[in-house]
């Protein structure tokens, strides 16, 4: 058992899949002779070489596209997008060409992809270099949906991404580059379409993803220790596909369901969450579904501004002690 | 430089050039009547007057090249060898189409025979053909992806992004404008800064302009042989500006009213069908071999027609299938 932090674990993990199939590239910008402007792939292209690891010119609908091709005949691309608000230029490659290739051409064509990205707030880089869309992606037919919170998550699902036989929009968290965690060693797999039990409780369930994680961890601490309350935290790790089975059965042990979103509010995936409980887990509930989001705003650059928009430790206990009667 | 009727093609080149231009003439025209008769819905973009283009870069091409096309894309897709049935089928929504009434007129797709996909956002297949190549390159195959789109798509930041990551990156990508004149219902050049949509933005891509006569099948021919030839031996992309006109409007909404008095007629005197045709006279083919083939296209077309009426419409289980690799669309556990 080796500790890396979240960074270390992307290069690990590509560099993991690249050792094992060599159909297995990986292109974006800046990613190989500055090992990525988080320092996420350093090392790649000294270990692969240039033919493999692919710096390209800022182009995110070349980039993506050139995945797409390369995907549809016989290779497994890994393509890098900085930041995750520059989908924003290339989405028709990702929403209307990747995603319905498939199914369009009832079959005739598989994408094995892997489109990597950094999500999400606390950078102090305003409302253009700082947003989670992972909801953007989860609302399209024919993308996979995933977003770890943790080092050894980020290694075994990366890798499950690349072995996937579709396309897969993998939310790293710029927020969490530096945090560290133990990664098993040896050759890590994990799979798609499973959220993780992080703690049992008995009186609230907490659904989170990606940063929201150790929020609310740190949240169902203080609930615990201040409040006398028992929180249970299940990480969702993928929205497509979605573990519901494991998503209704933790609502149902606690009766009280709380989601932890850093997505604005409206269409957050929470939504879609609260929505699949009211409709299969109703009789379990013992109150309302409650959503903790971003408020439906851009998000500010300032430090106090950023750090309060998005839901904080402190406003996940409020809103639970205000609300778990 | 081989003249009009140099011998630097030979008969059986020339047949086949023929006989895909018939094909395609024939199937677009069948396509229209069956949208008359309300057996084809939607929209559908024709190739008619295009077709030498298709031909002369279909006939070019190895089996196992890639070919990447526009929602006008029937032409290039029937030339790859796709069957007429499944490209009417489709046309009608019905099971025997290519892709089991899943795509319709503007994605047609035959990855079987290299036909890898009809992208109907405008620019979008640049990108994908330069990924295509790129997979060509390091696989090591001598594959080549030729892609194909409309004089609008010059304007479209996904071709500048394409055209020089193809360059940079020395990809056997071989980029061909079909400049029509006509971007949907307004003139290219009331809204382009060069006279030539295509071939003048070469330069800014290190890349030779190159326009060829795109109403000639053995102009365009001589065209795709060389660029597929330079792109096979590592020599990088082209970029190719094919002069053409289409025949009908746009889309099937489109009667074409903005086209000026007489436009339509002086290209008629150029359509590339009638062109040929008497090409081939003038190089002393005679009536016989020539007639044989409109013969069998013409049965070709008819019969595939009526398969393609015959065969039942795209069951409802297809709503469901094949949005991922497993066949299924399961979003969930």
């Amino acid at each position: 058992m080796a500790e890396l932090t979240y960074r270390e674990a992307v290069a690990a993990g590509i560099a993991q899949e690249m050792e094992r199939d060599e159909r297995v590239v990986f292109l974006g910008e800046d990613v190989g002779a500055a090992g990525g402007v988080f320092k996420s792939t350093v090392g790649l292209l000294e270990r692969f070489g240039p033919v493999r690891v692919r710096d390209t010119p800022i182009s995110e609908q070349a980039i993506i596209g050139a995945a797409m091709g390369a995907a549809m005949t016989g290779l497994r691309p890994i393509a890098e997008i900085m930041f995750s608000d520059f989908f924003a230029v290339c989405w028709d490659m990702i929403a209307n060409e990747i995603a319905k290739a498939r199914y369009m051409s009832a079959g005739q064509m598989s994408l094995p992809l892997v489109i990597r990205t950094a999500n999400g707030a606390g950078s102090r880089f305003g409302a253009q270099h700082s947003q989670s869309v992972e909801n953007w992606a989860m609302a399209v037919p024919g993308l996979k949906v995933v977003a770890p919170s943790t080092p050894a998550d980020v290694k075994g699902l990366l890798a499950a991404a690349v072995r996937d036989p579709d396309p897969v929009i993998f939310f790293e968290h710029k927020g969490l580059y530096a945090t560290k965690g133990e990664v098993p060693d040896g050759e890590l797999v994990d799979c798609l379409g499973t959220a993780k039990v992080l703690r049992q409780g008995s009186d609230v369930t907490l659904v989170a993803l990606a940063a929201m994680v150790p929020r609310a961890l740190q949240a169902a601490s203080r609930l615990q220790n201040e409040h006398g309350i028992s929180a249970t935290v299940v990480d969702l790790r993928s929205l497509v596909p979605l573990d519901t089975r494991t998503l209704l059965a933790e609502t149902g042990k606690t009766g009280r369901l709380y989601t932890v979103e850093e997505n604005p509010r409206l269409c957050g995936w929470g939504a879609e969450i609260a929505s699949i409980v009211a409709e299969e887990g109703f009789y379990d509930l013992d109150g309302p579904v409650v959503r903790i989001t971003t408020p439906h705003v851009p998000l500010p650059a300032a430090d106090a501004l950023e750090d309060n928009a998005v839901p904080t430790v402190e406003r996940i206990v409020r809103t639970v002690v205000r609300t778990a009667g | 430089m081989p003249t009009e009727t140099g011998n630097d093609i030979d008969r059986s080149t020339r047949l086949a050039l023929y006989r895909s231009q018939l094909e395609i003439r024939l199937l677009e025209k069948r396509a229209y009547d069956l949208f008359l008769q309300n057996l084809v819905k939607g929209t559908s973009h024709l190739s008619l007057g295009q077709e030498a283009v298709a031909a002369g870069f279909a006939v070019a091409m190895r089996k196992d090249d890639y070919t990447y096309c526009t929602y006008r894309g029937h032409a290039h897709t029937l030339a790859r060898g796709a069957p007429m049935v499944g490209v009417l089928g489709e046309l009608m929504g019905r099971s025997i189409g290519l892709m089991r009434g899943k795509g319709g007129s503007m994605h047609l797709t035959s990855v079987e025979h290299g036909a890898m996909g009809s992208y109907a956002i405008v620019g979008a297949n640049l990108p994908v053909a330069a990924g295509a190549a790129w997979s060509a390159q390091l696989r090591g195959t001598g594959q080549v992806a030729v892609c194909f789109f409309g004089d609008g798509a010059t304007n479209i930041g996904a071709f500048h992004e394409a055209l020089n990551l193809a360059a940079v990156w020395k990809l056997p990508a071989i980029f061909v404008c079909e400049n029509n004149l006509y971007m949907e219902y307004t003139p290219i050049r009331s809204v382009t800064a060069v006279e030539h949509p295509a071939a003048d933005r070469a330069r800014a891509y290190g890349l030779d302009p190159v326009i060829v006569d795109g109403n000639d099948a053995d102009a365009v021919y001589r065209v795709a042989r060389a660029s597929i030839a330079r792109a096979r031996q590592g020599g990088g992309p082209s970029l190719i500006e094919a002069k053409t006109y289409r025949h009908s409007g746009h889309s099937r909404a489109d009667p074409g009213k903005y086209r000026p008095a007489g436009e339509l007629e002086e290209w008629m005197k150029r359509d590339p069908l009638a062109l040929y045709r008497k090409r081939l006279l003038d190089l002393d083919f005679g009536e016989a071999p020539l007639k044989d083939i409109e013969k069998a296209a013409q049965h070709a077309v008819d019969e595939a027609t009526e398969a393609a009426k015959a065969s039942p419409p795209a069951p409802l289980e297809e709503i469901e299938r094949d949005v991922w690799d497993d066949g299924g669309s399961s979003w969930r556990n």
